[in-house]
């Protein structure tokens, strides 16, 4: 393996991303939300703080996977509609070097989005905190500046790093991004629900039914998992156990989906 | 001879139809030989398999049989193309990167230090005729003939011993078609070897040593351009001034035909197996000047017509 063959398609990724006028204004767009948050708290008395975290931590979710899901679909897609892979695969360069290197590339870029977004958020609640007058303050379940706000962040990116390799995925296969994007999604919205699907035998009473639902439910990635924002904003504690096992979850999880996706991009032909 | 590449039976289908996908054959056990340092043509009409035979050599379709080696190396083995240049036909380029990080980009990915890809950069951009202040503009504001020139400083900036190029001259003005022949030329003469593929027969007849002609996927003339169209000739041509009409008259016998340029000048066409020497000796005898004798033989153009139909 040559890391410095993934690490210059990784880099590649980034830059096109960092150059991408659609990411800078879904990114400048969540930052406005974030300013925007600010009327709506004033709007709720004694909520302000949690709306604003709570709609805070919701906004940098939706822009990761949608940057996630749109970006990734077109990520191998696009090099092979284009034929720009000709150029690429002429070269000492894997098949799965390649694979890696995007998929590290654009998760580096959505980390880069992902802390933008998270800066803004933290800038927001630093205003808060020092308009905030004591009696208010002592009102708060979780201080303004809270870290476990951070354990979300983390964890959205182990989330974001499943989506990107399910996108990709898709993207090797697929020529249609319209097919590959709502594939993407719908394993997404899916996935949210995986945890009732395993539980589908006991609600509805049938064995077949059930087996279905078992096996969707094992196969789909557990996305609900990775959601603690209302423990986050209430100030409950996140147990770093529970941290570190859904992390390692999501890293088998993507390294599985990723080594799927090699032995199909292995196998493709480049008419 | 040593060969750079081999291709043995080389046989690709596609499956095609929607319901019931059947194989179709576009490449019909292809086999040849491209000798070291030499210019080979791979030559056919639209839809003769030369683009498929490239992407196979290139490891970008998978062969339904046969083999082809680069270097005495299977295709599949990636690091014999540390060694290939490629440029593929109507190449795209990232529109968003300039021409110096397209070609840095890709001299990094074979294996060139940071250090050394900016120095092989600047030296194959200007080679190739990309101008200074074109360098850092972005590829999307470049012309098809200046991707051409991007497109062969990429395939060339990592000093490849073979370069394999899928009809580089297609769609190019004749100013840019002048440059790709000059630096195939050069490439020839520094004693790579160049696999290039066209359906421009001149270009070809300039360029080539040795061709091979695909038609329907099939090889149905490969070898030395020499040996292809010695076997062909046309008989000869002669070419004299000063000739009276009743000597003219008298030549008409030999000529399969005979056109007067001007004044008395003329061009007697022989056939093949006619000898000039009769005709020369007939003409000196009746005080005309010899112009020139020359052997006409089979153009390329004549031997791809025959080997296609």
């Amino acid at each position: 393996m040559s890391a410095t063959r993934v690490q210059l398609v990784a880099w590649h990724v980034f830059k096109e991303g960092a150059r991408d006028r659609v990411l800078f204004t879904m990114v400048g767009f969540a930052v406005l939300l974030f300013g925007a948050s600010l009327l709506l708290g004033q709007l709720t008395a004694g909520q302000d703080l949690k709306i604003i975290k709570d709609l805070g931590l919701a906004v940098i979710e939706v822009s990761g996977v949608l940057m996630s899901v749109l970006i990734g679909v077109g990520l191998v897609a696009r090099e092979i509609d284009k034929r720009s892979i000709y150029g690429l695969l002429a070269r000492p360069l894997r098949r799965w070097e390649f694979i890696l290197g995007k998929y590290v590339g654009l998760l580096m870029t959505l980390a880069a989005n992902v802390a933008v977004m998270t800066v803004a958020l933290y800038a927001v609640l630093a205003w808060m905190q020092w308009t905030a007058t004591p009696a208010v303050r002592a009102s708060w379940e979780a201080p303004a500046l809270d870290p476990a706000m951070l354990v979300a962040v983390v964890l959205l990116m182990g989330e974001l790093a499943v989506l990107t390799a399910v996108a990709l995925f898709f993207s090797t296969f697929s020529s249609s991004a319209l097919w590959s994007t709502l594939f993407s999604l719908g394993v997404f919205v899916a996935g949210q629900f995986s945890g009732q699907l395993r539980e589908l035998a006991t609600a509805v009473g049938s064995r077949a039914a059930g087996a279905v639902g078992t096996a969707l439910g094992l196969i789909l990635p557990a996305f609900g998992a990775f959601d603690v924002k209302s423990q986050v904003v209430h100030g409950l504690a996140i147990p770093l156990e529970f941290v570190g096992m859904t992390m390692a979850y999501a890293a088998l999880y993507a390294a599985a989906v990723l080594t799927a996706t090699i032995a199909v991009f292995n196998r493709r032909d480049f008419q | 001879m040593q060969s750079v590449v081999r291709t043995e039976q080389l046989t690709k289908d596609f499956l095609t139809g929607f319901w019931k996908p059947r194989p179709g054959r576009v490449l019909d056990a292809v086999s040849f030989d491209v000798p070291r340092g030499e210019v080979f043509g791979l030559l056919g009409p639209n839809g003769a398999g030369k683009t498929t035979t490239i992407k196979l050599l290139m490891d970008l379709l998978r062969p339904t049989q046969g083999r082809a080696e680069i270097f005495g190396r299977p295709v599949s083995d990636a690091d014999v193309r540390q060694r290939v240049g490629f440029v593929p036909e109507q190449p795209y380029y990232y529109d968003h990167l300039s021409a110096e990080e397209l070609v840095q980009y890709f001299a990094g990915l074979s294996g060139l230090s940071r250090v050394d890809a900016v120095a092989r950069t600047a030296a194959v951009l200007t080679r190739t005729g990309v101008r200074d202040e074109d360098r850092r503009r972005p590829l999307r504001q470049f012309s098809k003939g200046m991707l051409q020139r991007v497109g062969l400083a990429q395939a060339l900036v990592h000093d490849p011993e073979l370069v394999v190029l899928d009809e580089p001259m297609s769609g190019l003005d004749p100013i840019g078609r002048r440059d790709v022949r000059q630096i195939i030329m050069q490439l020839r003469d520094e004693g790579r070897t160049v696999l290039f593929s066209s359906h421009i027969l001149a270009d070809a007849e300039l360029l080539c040593s040795h061709v091979a002609i695909l038609a329907r996927g099939q090889v149905v003339a490969l070898g030395k351009l020499t040996d292809l169209t010695a076997p062909a000739m046309h008989g000869s041509e002669v070419v004299v001034s000063n000739v009276n009409a009743e000597a003219a008259a008298r030549i008409g016998a030999h000529a399969a035909r005979v056109t007067e340029i001007a004044d008395g000048r003329y061009c007697f066409e022989l056939a093949p197996g006619e000898r000039p020497e009769p005709v020369i000796a007939i003409l000196a005898a009746a005080g005309a000047t010899l112009v020139s004798v020359s052997p006409v033989r089979a153009s390329l153009e004549d031997i791809f017509l025959e080997a296609i139909q």
